[in-house]
């Protein structure tokens, strides 16, 4: 009786442990909305969202301009990160021998590990320098901010990648060496378009962490409120209009800053759901026999 | 055949010679900013400066404060973070089996390892800073990087559990052993060197976390007394120093002890995990 009655508890209070995430993240978004709500009411969801001027000290709240900078500045290091990230990944699942497969192990292990301080870091003290230099300007650049955040996604989209790859079924690249096929066209025709769902979740999640990513973007993107011109302008992003101005914001610039935070966490859940269509699809797709 | 501008036998070898170099950049990207952070930092780097507190708002002295400030909060994220991420873990393959709910618990870990770190931040401030009022501490510090640990810790944990032959448990349960017992004694062990990896992946991802204590740990320069103390963790600590242009002597000094640790950190792991993956195979 007794032992029933722990195994009763236990299952219990695991239980609770489970539910746990679950209880976080209903609590993240009250409190975030909560807060955030104020400035929705009083200057407009719309207004927010589509304002092009940021000016807390004449009341201006609208964040259009962070948006887009937010979106140029991932959809820019998307642009160089996946191509490598792509390459590399099959590299390592069907070409690396088994020496560079262990040096390439950590190698991603360990640059998924570097803090995005120490990065911004690097970024600020080499990048920037370096691409004022080259290209002119203060160097404080979209391209600049999108060059370090392509090296801090790189491990995501790698590692989830070479999983996806290497989930693909032996027979598949076996039946196609069988025909004759080259170990490329193996690749390219056979294992690669079998593992794509995986890689667009891939790719998905580093675009994830590209949109979330803070302090490095901070330390070199130049942090003006303004629609890029060009990959050379100043840009701000979302996470940085928080971290640069919660320090000293009080009143409605407060709620506006939650505001953003809001506007975050309504993009990610919209990269996480997607990422779970795709990785729903993969199962569905390879389960299937897809050739 | 003949119209073909590039042999399939050339394009393979083009193709293995372009999947090589990503492969070999991947390498050389890392090397270049782990190397510079590294030359740049070590003449910095001395006993002194691991031991003495800061000087003149760290334009010079040490980080002795910013060290003792990531072990606290590093230590609270896992000594938190480690129960539930591992009897979440427990539950979900041992107890729940697959239902609609345990869908959406993994959904809801997924979602806790996508929110931005400035996100938690905030969520950190409104929630244990104001409203439960614990103030600008170590305490909320740990709290916040506690709850960006958990997923990392389930998911980890949750793998090395599945892992475990089914055998383990059936020999258990044949010798009459309840389930909590199986769990507990045969389960859980055989499991231990996945769940301590995703133990230690996951105070990696506290210790290196800046942007979510932003607004929560205090920042504050003095050595702190206790967890009720505010602090200054060394990511922060860099931050400042670098955005500042406070000293960069001592900004290269803090980056590559974050570095070195992290990579002592990687190396450990990966001995551990691959000296226990021999023991395995060669039973």
């Amino acid at each position: 009786m007794n032992k029933r009655l722990e195994e009763y508890f236990v299952e219990k209070g695991l239980f609770i442990t489970a539910i746990f995430s679950i209880i976080v993240i209903l609590l993240i978004i009250a409190f975030i909305f909560r807060e955030g709500f104020p400035i929705f009411q009083e200057y407009g969801f719309l207004n927010f969202i589509f304002g092009m001027d940021w000016a807390p000290s004449d009341g201006q709240y609208g964040v259009f301009t962070m948006i887009i900078g937010s979106l140029c500045i991932t959809i820019l290091a998307l642009i160089m990160a996946v191509p490598l990230s792509i390459l590399c990944a099959i590299f390592m699942a069907e070409i690396a021998p088994p020496t560079m497969t262990k040096i390439l192990k950590p190698v991603i292990e360990t640059l998924a590990g570097i803090p995005s301080v120490v990065y911004g870091f690097f970024g600020l003290i080499v990048l920037v320098p370096f691409v004022r230099v080259q290209f002119g300007g203060t160097g404080f650049s979209m391209l600049t901010a999108s060059i370090i955040l392509t090296v801090m996604i790189l491990p995501t989209i790698i590692s989830v990648s070479v999983d996806a790859l290497r989930s693909v079924p032996l027979e598949y690249k076996e039946a196609s060496l069988a025909l004759g096929a080259t170990q490329w066209q193996t690749i390219k025709n056979v294992i690669f378009p079998a593992a794509i769902p995986g890689v667009i979740t891939a790719i998905i999640l580093g675009m994830g962490r590209a949109v979330g990513e803070t302090l490095a973007v901070i330390m070199v993107a130049g942090n003006v409120t303004q629609i890029p011109g060009s990959i050379m302008d100043p840009v701000r992003a979302l996470t940085s209009n928080i971290a640069l101005e919660m320090g000293y914001a009080t009143g409605l610039h407060y709620n506006a800053l939650f505001g953003t935070a809001v506007v975050l966490f309504l993009m990610i859940m919209v990269l996480l759901v997607i990422a779970n269509y795709y990785h729903y699809k993969k199962k569905v797709v390879i389960g299937g026999g897809y050739l | 055949m003949s119209f073909r501008i590039i042999s399939p036998k050339n394009a393979q070898k083009i193709m293995k010679s372009i999947f090589w170099a990503s492969g070999i950049l991947t390498i050389i990207i890392l090397i270049v900013i782990i190397g510079y952070i590294i030359l740049k930092g070590m003449p910095v780097i001395s006993l002194e400066f691991l031991l003495a507190d800061p000087i003149d708002s760290g334009r010079a002295g040490g980080i002795a404060p910013m060290i003792v400030s990531s072990i606290y909060v590093t230590l609270i994220a896992g000594i938190v973070a480690a129960p539930l991420g591992v009897g979440a873990a427990v539950y979900l393959s041992e107890y729940a089996g697959e239902s609609r709910l345990v869908k959406l618990i993994r959904f809801g870990a997924e979602t806790l390892a996508a929110i931005p770190s400035i996100v938690f931040g905030l969520f950190g401030l409104s929630f244990f800073v104001i409203f439960l009022g614990m103030g600008w501490s170590l305490l909320s510090g740990g709290l916040v990087l506690a709850l960006m640990a958990l997923p990392t810790i389930f998911q980890v944990a949750e793998v090395s559990i599945e892992s475990v032959p089914r055998s383990y448990r059936e020999g258990s349960l044949a010798l009459g052993a309840n389930k909590w017992e199986t769990v507990y004694r045969v389960v859980l062990p055989a499991a231990i060197p996945g769940i301590t990896t995703g133990v230690i992946l996951g105070m990696a991802r506290a210790i290196s976390e800046a942007a979510a204590i932003l607004f929560v740990v205090g920042s504050a320069l003095a050595m702190p007394a206790s967890i009720f103390d505010p602090g200054r963790p060394l990511p922060l600590h860099l931050f400042v120093m670098a955005t500042e242009g406070i000293s960069l002597d001592n900004a290269y000094g803090t980056a590559a002890v974050l570095v070195i640790m992290l990579l002592v950190i990687t190396v450990l792991t990966n001995t551990f995990v691959e000296r226990y993956r021999k023991k395995m195979m060669g039973r």
